[in-house]
């Protein structure tokens, strides 16, 4: 039953094949025998998931339920959960009970979608390995001496050891699509404002995204379908009509243009990486798509722009971390200072602090324009690239990541080394559009992922493209070689 | 860009982040190395660009003046480090 895709548990609940408590105790008995191997999630809501089960199989008794009822999900553990402990990876928030639940959530809940648990995460979604996480290092399924990538590696890691059909996550600068690319599975980032914010603990607000995580386009259309629409409680959400995401699946893509940017195939790409990409794009002109070169010039420019733009607003949002209405509090403070000094430096991890840092920098007297306005003048230019090239192509595809997953450690040390994992990644981030990671190939048996770049609100189209290419490919069918359970 | 250890004090003030005396000589390291990343910002021509704060040029939703949460006082003050009387509690401020 773990094997079953979203769409495939679908058929199968409405069939009577199994009722929604039997897959989800399968699955609870599964996260409990093998997620020591991978440490996807930290924390596991067997009670609420047998009780949400219990009453979605009520629910598809009476008929008309809605697509998702009875099937079992995981939430990233940035979403605040009434009731259930949101850590956001951190020290800071290890006793952190919300006494509300993001809008997200409470989608999948009025879905009547099922709750497994929620997974862990770099701290605060501030890395791209999963190492930054108080509650330790998520393991890639496909060799645990690797990452998964991150912040979103537990979401991704659940998914791929086959633990959760589907997970939320969010992306900042490449947290969704990074681990589905290095752990074989399919993941979105939509449009700013496709999703609701409101209940997602804050990064950076300008660039923070959330979205689905699964082994499938298919799958990944059900779950935005749920999570996609304005939302009055977060005003950056835009007023749009939502889709159904699962209608155009099946439309034919010849005569579809696919922009190809030369910069995203430079210098700093792993040759066997760039190979399989190469190949992914051969499969789409066999679909009858054309590939057209585009040039995104400022490129080089997405990184640097992000690593101030980024940690000036987490350094903005992590102020409400104080030590004295939620969250950690240092013993014995002597004073207000040292409470928020010490409650601060300890509640925070390196990295979160690091960032924290460079906002403060970045935003101080003397230094604003020389960072902050500088660096929000080149994501306008970096927007403009975008804008030009999407004049001539319907999508822009290239490589997710510049190489398949690193060994754990390997660049814990060098945070700038870290940053470059999502080279390719963070400019749609920047620019608000939405992305795409698929599975389209392996390299030495770890996965690489094949980026789509859509327009803004073009989501429909990008998952009608990565549905085409699964049709015609079995890479995102392949699983790790994964310990069994017993 | 180096950063001295000077600035990263004053930073870590600013900020309200204890930083210990032996961890300090790495954090303005890996700062500085962060610092010379974004630097490659400063060769960029931008004169005329207007900066960009968002992706979208949404305008400011409004919204009717009307009562929409519910008053949740005890639920929010229970998730504090330490609480009184409907107040949250604080090291002495004023002798």
């Amino acid at each position: 039953m773990h094997q079953l895709t979203i769409a495939e548990v679908i058929r199968g609940l409405r069939d009577r094949q199994f009722s929604s408590v039997e897959i989800t105790r399968h699955l609870l008995d599964r996260i409990q025998q093998l997620d020591g191997n991978y440490n996807s999630f930290i924390t596991v809501t067997d009670q609420l998931a047998m009780a949400q089960a219990a009453a979605a199989d009520a629910r598809l008794a009476q008929g008309g339920a809605p697509a998702l009822c009875g099937v079992p999900i995981a939430h990233k553990d940035i979403f605040c959960t009434s009731g259930v402990r949101t850590s956001c990876g951190s020290r800071m928030l290890d006793n952190f009970v919300p006494p509300y639940d993001a809008t997200v959530v409470e989608k999948f809940n009025a879905a009547s979608a099922v709750t497994l648990g929620k997974t862990n995460m770099d701290e605060f979604a501030m890395g791209s390995s999963n190492e930054t996480s108080y509650y330790g290092p998520v393991k890639n399924p496909w060799n645990t001496d690797c990452v998964p990538g991150g912040s979103s590696g537990g979401s991704a890691a659940a998914v791929a050891a086959l633990l959760v059909p589907g997970a939320t996550a969010t992306d900042t600068g490449g947290s969704i699509r990074q681990p589905a690319a290095l752990t074989n599975t399919t993941g979105l980032k939509p449009t700013y404002g496709r999703v609701s914010r409101w209940g997602m603990i804050a990064f950076a607000s300008s660039l923070d995204q959330a979205g689905p995580i699964a082994r499938s386009a298919e799958d990944v259309a059900y779950l935005l379908t749920v999570m996609a629409g304005h939302d009055e409680k977060d005003s950056t959400s835009l007023n749009r009509p939502v889709q159904d995401y699962t209608l155009n699946l099946n439309d034919p893509i010849a005569g579809l243009r696919i922009g190809v940017p030369k910069e995203y195939f430079g210098e700093g790409l792993n040759a066997d990486t760039a190979a399989r990409i190469e190949d992914a794009l051969k499969e789409f002109e066999r679909l009858g798509a054309e590939l057209v070169e585009v040039s995104l010039p400022h490129t080089e420019l997405a990184v640097p722009a992000y690593y101030v733009i980024a940690p000036a607003e987490a350094s903005a949002n992590l102020s409400r971390f104080d030590g004295v209405r939620y969250g950690y509090r240092c013993e014995d403070p002597q004073d207000l200072r040292d409470l928020y000094m010490r409650s601060r430096g300890e509640g925070f991890g390196d990295e979160v602090q690091r960032r924290i840092l460079v906002g403060t920098y970045a935003l101080s007297a003397g230094y604003y324009d020389a960072y902050y306005n500088k660096a929000q003048q080149v994501r306008r230019l970096i927007k403009q690239d975008f804008v030009q090239a999407f004049e001539k192509v319907d999508v822009i595809m290239g490589p997710t990541s510049p190489s398949p997953a690193f060994a754990l450690g390997a660049k814990k040390a060098d945070p700038v080394a870290m940053y470059l994992e999502d080279i390719y990644t963070i400019a749609t981030n920047l620019a608000g559009l939405p992305g795409m990671s698929l599975p389209c190939g392996l390299v030495n048996s770890m996965p690489v992922g094949l980026q789509i770049i859509g327009n803004y609100l073009d989501e429909a189209r990008m998952l009608n493209v990565a549905h085409q290419f699964q049709q015609v490919t079995d890479w995102h069918r392949q699983h790790a070689n994964l310990a069994s359970a017993v | 860009m180096a950063v001295d250890t000077q600035t990263v004090e004053k930073l870590a003030e600013l900020a309200r982040i204890a930083i210990s005396a032996e961890t300090i000589n790495e954090v303005s390291g890996r700062l500085g190395d962060v610092l010379q990343l974004v630097d490659q910002l400063q060769a960029v021509h931008t004169e005329g660009v207007a900066p960009m704060a968002h992706p979208l040029d949404e305008v400011q939703v409004l919204r009717a003046d009307e009562v929409t949460e519910p008053d949740r006082r005890e639920e929010f003050l229970k998730l504090a480090p330490q609480s009184e009387q409907g107040l949250y509690l604080v090291p002495k401020v004023i002798d």
